[in-house]
């Protein structure tokens, strides 16, 4: 069971809003993957309209939302539209996602940073995007994060785990859950990230503008399932070296 | 250094030249290298080589703008709230020397107006007028802003050419993106299509998006008038501006928009008539440079092309468009800034964007985010 603050769940495998040909098939897909965390977009959602289109699709049983702060440019701004969403949604949880550049969507590790600080002395449960920086992830946890979210490559890219190598060293520094978050294209890239220690996934892009989003959503599951389980069992040591024909400490045996 | 600057340094001579003697080579590599944004290889999509290619462009750019933007569209509206104008622009129905009834809806006939739109489901306004600084200027701009980002969730404006600080205040009144197409990038003809008013200010204009990023507006939209000039020539330059202005106000997110001239009788005539199959390319070209640029596609354009053209790069369309100040309410069609092509109703392209197994999306902003009230 995975926890995030005072929040259980049995998937590992969280999901998004976003890129769906249209509310019913985001609906059956997000249900097909078993995801039990989703996260929304607070721009897409009508805050004021009690039978907003997009959340009457979410109500699916299990399934909490983690609204994000997607479109914020600075702090200031990501406190302010959490604390909108905490009000409107009923929920601590939020995903800080600050990105002032419009074009990758690139996070800014300052200002997530600050808000965190802010938003966890308001008690909520924070899981903020990021880049893969190791030393942002302690800072983080310093703050009072509930979760570190890092990429795998820029979002939406599908391009799988190109920052592997800091990711492991989040994951084995790491005292908060490490849920990669970003790029993951593939079911055989979630299953890698799993494989590695990561504590769950977030994808959207490559369910949603899949061929056939729903059978996409089973094969994600199944492959964050399987990369956990292989976690689990012990990954046998990768081994690319040859015997040596003559062998360098053979004289100690003399 | 301002974009003015930049371009001087590009003979439009040169660039016309290199775009002309670009081979099937030059296309086939600019489709290898697709994203890189390469000025060069922007050259060879925009190229009468790249017209052989038009299929394999429209594949790539469609998988690129699925990855970006998913199966979605956004739909806004236009909200003419005048139609009076100082220019001359020979192309234009609002020019000052046609004699048509001027109109500046007050704030009363706003609220008339925006009820209606509102009713059609829209959260998305785009504020249009022409060039008049005592009837519609800043003030009236401002107090209008004030009263509609309390009422959608995004405003956009296509207005006359403003000053730093006064986008600085509007952005905060509630103004998220500035719609202002330089027309075309050919200094030396500009004057023969702007030969009156403030808008013969070729230099004024073209450094409006250095001001609209010095003000960190969120979105400004590019594009040039289709058919004035030689659109490859044009459109290399509004490239050329993007990737200037995306490093030097990298905070801002950019739209490019494909007003086109057609050939109607009794409008203005077009010089470089740009065909339907020409309009693909060029569309497709942008995409391939910049898999992240949002591309417009207004009413001018026929439902025909709209939906075809939809799944091949198009992020954003107008819906329902009246280009005519009180036309939501009182439709008056010898008022209308330019024909409209497609006129379905908001509805009916809801319809046919679910028919083509896409999301219409109303609303991908949110007031809340500009913090009004801190």
């Amino acid at each position: 069971m995975l926890e995030i603050g005072k929040h259980t769940f049995n998937s590992r495998l969280f999901t998004g809003t976003g890129k769906f040909s249209s509310n019913q098939a985001m609906h059956d897909a997000i249900k097909a993957s078993g995801s039990e965390l989703v996260t929304v977009a607070l721009r897409r959602v009508d805050m004021n309209n009690s039978e907003d289109d997009l959340l009457a699709h979410l109500d699916i049983p299990g399934l909490s939302i983690l609204p994000n702060t997607s479109g914020v440019r600075d702090a200031k701004e990501a406190v302010f539209s959490a604390q909108l969403a905490r009000e409107a949604l009923g929920t601590n949880l939020v995903k800080v996602e600050i990105h002032p550049d419009p074009r990758y969507l690139l996070p800014d590790g300052e200002e997530t940073l600050k808000a965190t600080r802010e938003l966890a002395k308001d008690g909520f449960t924070i899981l903020p995007y990021i880049q893969a920086d190791p030393v942002l992830c302690k800072k983080l946890e310093d703050a009072g994060t509930a979760a570190v979210m890092p990429l795998g490559s820029p979002i939406g890219s599908n391009q799988g785990l190109n920052t592997k190598d800091f990711i492991k060293i989040i994951i084995e520094q790491s005292n908060v859950p490490v849920v990669v978050d970003a790029g993951i294209g593939a079911p055989s890239h979630a299953a890698e990230a799993m494989e590695m220690g990561a504590d769950a996934v977030l994808v959207n892009t490559a369910i949603a503008v899949a061929g056939d989003p729903v059978k996409m959503a089973q094969a994600f599951k199944i492959g964050v399932e399987a990369g956990r389980m292989a976690m689990k069992a012990k990954l046998g040591r990768k081994s690319n070296q040859a015997n040596a024909t003559s062998p360098l400490t053979s004289f100690l045996n003399d | 250094m301002s974009f003015y600057n930049l371009i001087k340094e590009y003979s439009r001579e040169e660039v016309k030249k290199e775009i002309y003697n670009k081979t099937p080579g030059d296309v086939e590599n600019a489709l290898v290298n697709a994203g890189s944004g390469d000025m060069n290889d922007f050259m060879a999509l925009l190229s009468p080589a790249a017209s052989n290619y038009i299929e394999k462009m429209a594949q790539i750019s469609r998988e690129l703008t699925l990855k970006r933007y998913g199966k979605t569209i956004q739909l806004y509206i236009p909200l003419y709230l005048s139609n009076e104008c100082t220019n001359g622009c020979v192309y234009c129905g609002f020019n000052h020397r046609n004699k048509i009834n001027r109109k500046t809806l007050s704030e009363k006939e706003i609220k008339e107006e925006t009820d209606k739109i509102k009713e059609m489901g829209f959260e998305h306004i785009l504020l249009v007028t022409g060039e008049h600084p005592k009837k519609a200027g800043f003030e009236y701009l401002q107090k209008a802003i004030e009263n509609l980002s309390e009422k959608f969730s995004l405003v956009s404006m296509e207005v006359q050419p403003l000053d730093t600080k006064e986008y600085k205040k509007l952005e905060k009144s509630g103004l998220n993106s500035v719609y202002i197409y330089q027309e075309t990038y050919h200094e030396k003809n500009y004057p023969r299509y702007h030969p009156t008013g403030k808008k013969t200010n070729y230099k004024y204009r073209l450094e409006t998006p250095d001001r609209i990023g010095e003000a960190e507006i969120h979105k400004a939209g590019l594009g040039v008038l289709l058919g004035l000039e030689d659109w490859r020539v044009d459109s290399f330059f509004t490239g050329l501006h993007v990737k200037y202005l995306q490093k030097k106000y990298w905070k801002t997110n950019y739209s490019i928009s494909f007003p086109r001239l057609r050939p109607f009788e009794g409008s203005y005539k077009p010089n470089y008539e740009i065909s339907d199959k020409e309009l693909v390319q060029l569309i497709t070209a942008y995409r391939i440079f910049d898999e992240n640029l949002e591309l417009a596609l207004s009413t001018r354009e026929s439902a025909h092309f709209r939906d075809h053209v939809l799944p091949l790069g198009i992020t954003t369309m107008s819906a329902g468009s009246r280009t005519e100040p009180g036309g939501y309410n009182k439709p008056h069609k010898e008022l209308e800034q330019f024909e409209v092509a497609d006129e379905r109703t908001p509805r009916e392209i809801r319809e046919t964007i679910q028919k083509m197994n896409y999301e219409a999306v109303w609303k991908n902003w949110d007031e809340a985010f500009l913090c009004k009230d801190s």
